[in-house]
């Protein structure tokens, strides 16, 4: 009785939406039996991971924090998706947004410049990111170079970089030889909106990136655009539209929405730049954008979703001594299974062998 | 001639019994208990519309696929093939009407491939010297397939085929790609395979070939047998009728259109191809008057694609005055521009070019109608704008859909061919280039899509039709200039354009082309 998948005549607008939630739930399953073969009660755990951070405020306000930079990076990458266009050197982005950013804030280091700082810093911020995927976005319009290697590359190339600064000419001198800026003025943070945690006015600027880009996608002409180049190229170019220009487009935003979560999340909760800032953001936003279906709504959803992953791998680390890699296993699984169930929004599955049953 | 004549026996046993073949794909049966008996010496029509399931049925005869129900018999033996190596050690080939010829390769090489490889690489190559000479289709086994015509590369397929000494050879609109001469010839050797006791089945849906060539005809539509029938008792209009399932309308001009000034000129174009194996576009030059239609009639792959792609500004030309568009030089302006000017254009790929399949049908008007309607307003899409441009054209042409706002992909091909066509003229422009207007489009939409055509330029519009049809250049055109190897024809008018003259121009061997090319030499 073997099973086949079979086109279906057009894309079906249920399994578009229940196919994440189907993916979540597949995932639960496979992380139950990983729990029991580790020995631990994969209920209590599940409760660990998904119920516990929602309980009190300051883990709320924590993933708030964590979704942030996910989801502002994943709007990004979702650009670059949907027009086929495969930046995977987010987290490369991330870094050098957070580097250039940063200058700022070393070179006014005790002298009280005022809070436009923090603005501008922001602003340099989305420069270098967006200048650093520049690069792929180049190599692949001018010399036809594959995008998911050269901007793969690049983040070892911008993880380096940064380390060579805060080691060399950025060290705080007074660090203790760590290899790290001196701690961040007040001017040159990015200020706190709610007492007692950590949820900064950064969150606010991604909600605003959600919403631009929802209304960008679904009501412009640019965002037709990004979706033709995508789904259909040679109809785009029929269509008079230039998939080279939008190549170096969707890298550009995307890059400036990582470098800007980069500086946020420096000039924000972490407050110095050290190697460590981004516990894999920029990939762990790549599952984001595609768990979200590369729409600004569910990127958001699925952000939080796999914020409270982080959250709860935490908590279950401390409190059930599961090892934090199983988070990592997690988001890979689930990533796994959000492709997998995708191919059923065109298939369906349908058992044969049964023939007899219509003639 | 025994052979022939013993064949209309009907005591004689056939070769071949396809008894009650049903598949089902899903909920779609693309044959529905569909029976045929194919003879000895005896070329059998399989006739029907494009989705008529001709293609299904003769790929479960050649091993490609399983029937869901039904069964073959080979020489009275129930038999179930397992694929086309298995038919083909029966004695069963088949000439596809889209080549798998390896561009890169020899014509030996490329024949070497498609056999077992049990005797050696010169044995081969000698006897498919012999063949090809002792059939009449001349090859010369070391050329590379690239460096071939349309019509020579067909002849690799069959000779490839008759390399095998089938039984049963089945032809998949083997005309579709030849000029009238080269079908021609196609013919004389068809007819000798027929009296060497051969069993052919010839699809198509050409019915004055069918009724010149054939013995017997069975007709499919969709999926069903309708009859099997004498094709030469037969009227092409009864077996229009029969395929059709209802009478067609002609298309008629209407009486009173005047012709007026040149809006599209196409002057000197020559144009490299972008691709290794493409076509070089030498000196085209011609002038597309307002009020008529100008048919370009070829064989396919002499430079149609290439002259699309520099008319409707996906590729540049060299010179800003080699196109111009009621009176602007557009040769240097990308699509867009051109479209502003009061351009339209319809490309031949209806699926991924000409619409995006997994779009729906308004995202699909925007698809061209961004540049030059009010669909956009300060970058912004106005949706109930590209939605009443649907049902404008849902309206105007008939387009047949499940709802109101389906993906494109969802449609059958002719009624997306009405909506990409309606989708263009309902812009009324003043210059509509066409590519292929109704290829492989039912008989009823091709006719509403022809008279369209007619009808834009009787509003005074110019229309160019690039097709390989040359019924419906004959048809719908008010003169027809033929490409052959890039270089384009000067236009005949309607009346002097009979199929000899066309054929010829398109096989290339006819004084004008030839006066042409000295022309274009000269220029």
């Amino acid at each position: 009785m073997p099973l086949v998948l079979e086109k279906r005549a057009e894309r079906s607008a249920f399994i578009a939406i229940a196919s994440p939630v189907l993916a979540i739930a597949l995932t639960l399953v496979t992380m139950s039996i990983l729990l029991l073969a580790l020995g631990k009660n994969p209920l209590m755990a599940l409760y660990v991971y998904f119920v516990e951070p929602l309980t009190d405020p300051y883990s709320l306000m924590e993933i708030a924090v964590k979704a942030s930079p996910l989801v502002m990076i994943a709007i990004g990458l979702s650009l670059c998706y949907l027009a086929n266009v495969w930046n995977i050197g987010a987290e490369g982005q991330f870094i050098m947004g957070a580097v250039t950013g940063s200058y700022l804030a070393v070179v006014t280091n005790g002298s009280d410049v005022g809070h436009w700082l923090v603005i501008v810093m922001l602003i340099m911020g989305a420069i270098g990111g967006a200048l650093w995927a520049l690069i792929p976005a180049i190599c692949r319009v001018r010399f036809g170079a594959n995008e998911i290697l050269t901007s793969l590359m690049l983040v070892y190339v911008a993880d380096l970089i940064m380390d060579y600064l805060v080691r060399g000419p950025w060290r705080d001198p007074k660090g203790l030889n760590f290899p790290t800026t001196a701690s961040f003025d007040p001017s040159a943070t990015v200020p706190v909106i709610l007492d007692g945690g950590r949820l900064h006015a950064g969150v606010i600027v991604t909600l605003a990136v959600v919403a631009v880009a929802a209304v960008m996608l679904g009501r412009t002409i640019k965002g037709f655009e990004i979706r033709v180049v995508g789904a259909a190229p040679r109809a785009a170019r029929f269509a008079g539209f230039k998939s080279d220009r939008l190549v170096i487009f969707t890298f550009l935003i995307s890059g400036a929405l990582s470098g800007l979560a980069g500086i946020i999340e420096v000039a924000g909760p972490v407050g110095v730049l050290q190697p460590g800032i981004s516990p894999g953001y920029g990939f762990t936003a790549i599952i984001v954008a595609f768990l979200g279906r590369l729409n600004p709504i569910g990127i958001l959803i699925a952000g939080l979703f796999l914020a409270l992953t982080f959250i709860g791998g935490e908590g279950a680390q401390i409190s059930m001594k599961i090892p934090l890699d199983l988070t990592k296993v997690f988001q890979g699984v689930l990533l796994f299974y959000v492709l997998a169930c995708d191919s059923l929004i065109l298939y369906r599955i349908r058992l044969i062998g049964a023939q007899s049953k219509t003639a | 001639m025994s052979d022939q004549e013993s064949a209309s026996h009907s005591a004689r046993a056939p070769l071949l019994q396809a008894i009650g073949i049903t598949k089902r794909y899903g909920s779609f049966l693309a044959n529905d208990d569909v029976s045929i008996d194919l003879f000895p010496g005896e070329i059998h029509a399989l006739l029907g519309e494009n989705g008529a399931g001709k293609s299904t049925l003769v790929k479960t005869m050649y091993g490609l696929i399983q029937p869901s129900a039904g069964e073959l018999r080979w020489q009275g033996e129930k038999i179930e093939l397992t694929g086309p190596a298995d038919a083909r050690s029966r004695g069963i080939a088949m000439v596809f009407q889209h080549f798998s010829l390896f561009d890169n390769l020899t014509v030996a090489e490329n024949v070497a491939l498609g056999l077992d490889g049990s005797e050696s690489f010169a044995a081969m190559s000698a006897r498919l010297a012999q063949v090809s000479r002792d059939y009449g289709l001349p090859l010369d086994p070391k050329r590379e397939v690239w460096r071939l015509s349309v019509g020579e590369r067909q002849r690799i397929e069959i000779v490839r085929a008759l390399m095998q000494n089938p039984k049963l050879l089945i032809l998949d609109e083997p005309t579709a790609v030849l000029t009238p001469q080269e079908a021609d010839q196609l013919f004389t050797v068809l007819e000798r395979l027929k009296s060497e006791g051969r069993a052919l089945l010839y699809i198509s849906h050409k019915l004055d070939e069918v009724k010149r060539l054939c013995d017997t005809a069975t007709i499919l539509r969709g999926g069903k047998k309708v009859a099997t029938c004498n094709p030469r008792e037969e009227t092409a209009a009864s077996m229009a009728r029969m395929m059709v399932g209802a009478d067609i309308g002609e298309v008629k001009a209407t009486t009173a259109r005047a012709v007026t000034i040149p809006r599209l000129l196409i002057r000197d174009l020559s144009l490299e191809p972008d691709d290794p194996h493409g076509t070089y576009l030498r000196n085209v030059s011609v002038e597309v008057f307002g009020g008529e239609i100008l048919g370009i009639a070829g064989v396919a792959g002499n430079g149609q694609d290439e002259l699309f792609a520099a008319l409707s500004g996906e590729r540049l030309c060299p010179n800003e005055d080699d196109v111009i568009i009621d009176g602007h030089a557009a040769g240097h302006l990308s699509v867009t521009p051109r479209r502003k000017l009061g351009a339209a254009f319809v490309p031949e790929e209806r699926l991924g070019h000409g619409t995006a399949p997994r779009m729906k049908l308004s995202e699909n008007a925007l698809l061209t109608g961004h540049a030059a309607s009010r669909m956009v307003k300060h970058g912004f899409v106005d949706r109930p704008a590209t939605l009443k441009a649907v049902d404008a054209t849902t309206q105007s042409f008939d387009v047949r859909k499940a709802k109101r706002d389906p993906e494109a992909a969802s449609l059958s091909g002719g009624n997306l061919q009405k909506f990409i066509v309606g989708r263009e003229i309902l812009r009324e422009p003043g210059v509509l280039v066409v590519s292929q207007p109704t290829w492989g489009v039912d008989a009823g939409a091709a006719a509403v899509i022809r008279q369209a055509l007619l009808d834009l330029s009787g509003r005074g519009s110019a229309v160019l039709v690039i097709s390989q049809d040359l019924d419906e250049l004959i048809e719908i055109s008010d003169r027809i200039a033929v490409m052959f190897h890039g270089t384009l024809s000067e236009p005949i008018a309607r009346a002097e354009a009979t199929r000899e003259k066309l054929g010829l121009l398109m096989g290339g061997a006819a004084p004008e082309s030839i006066k042409e090319a000295a022309h274009a030499v000269g220029a």
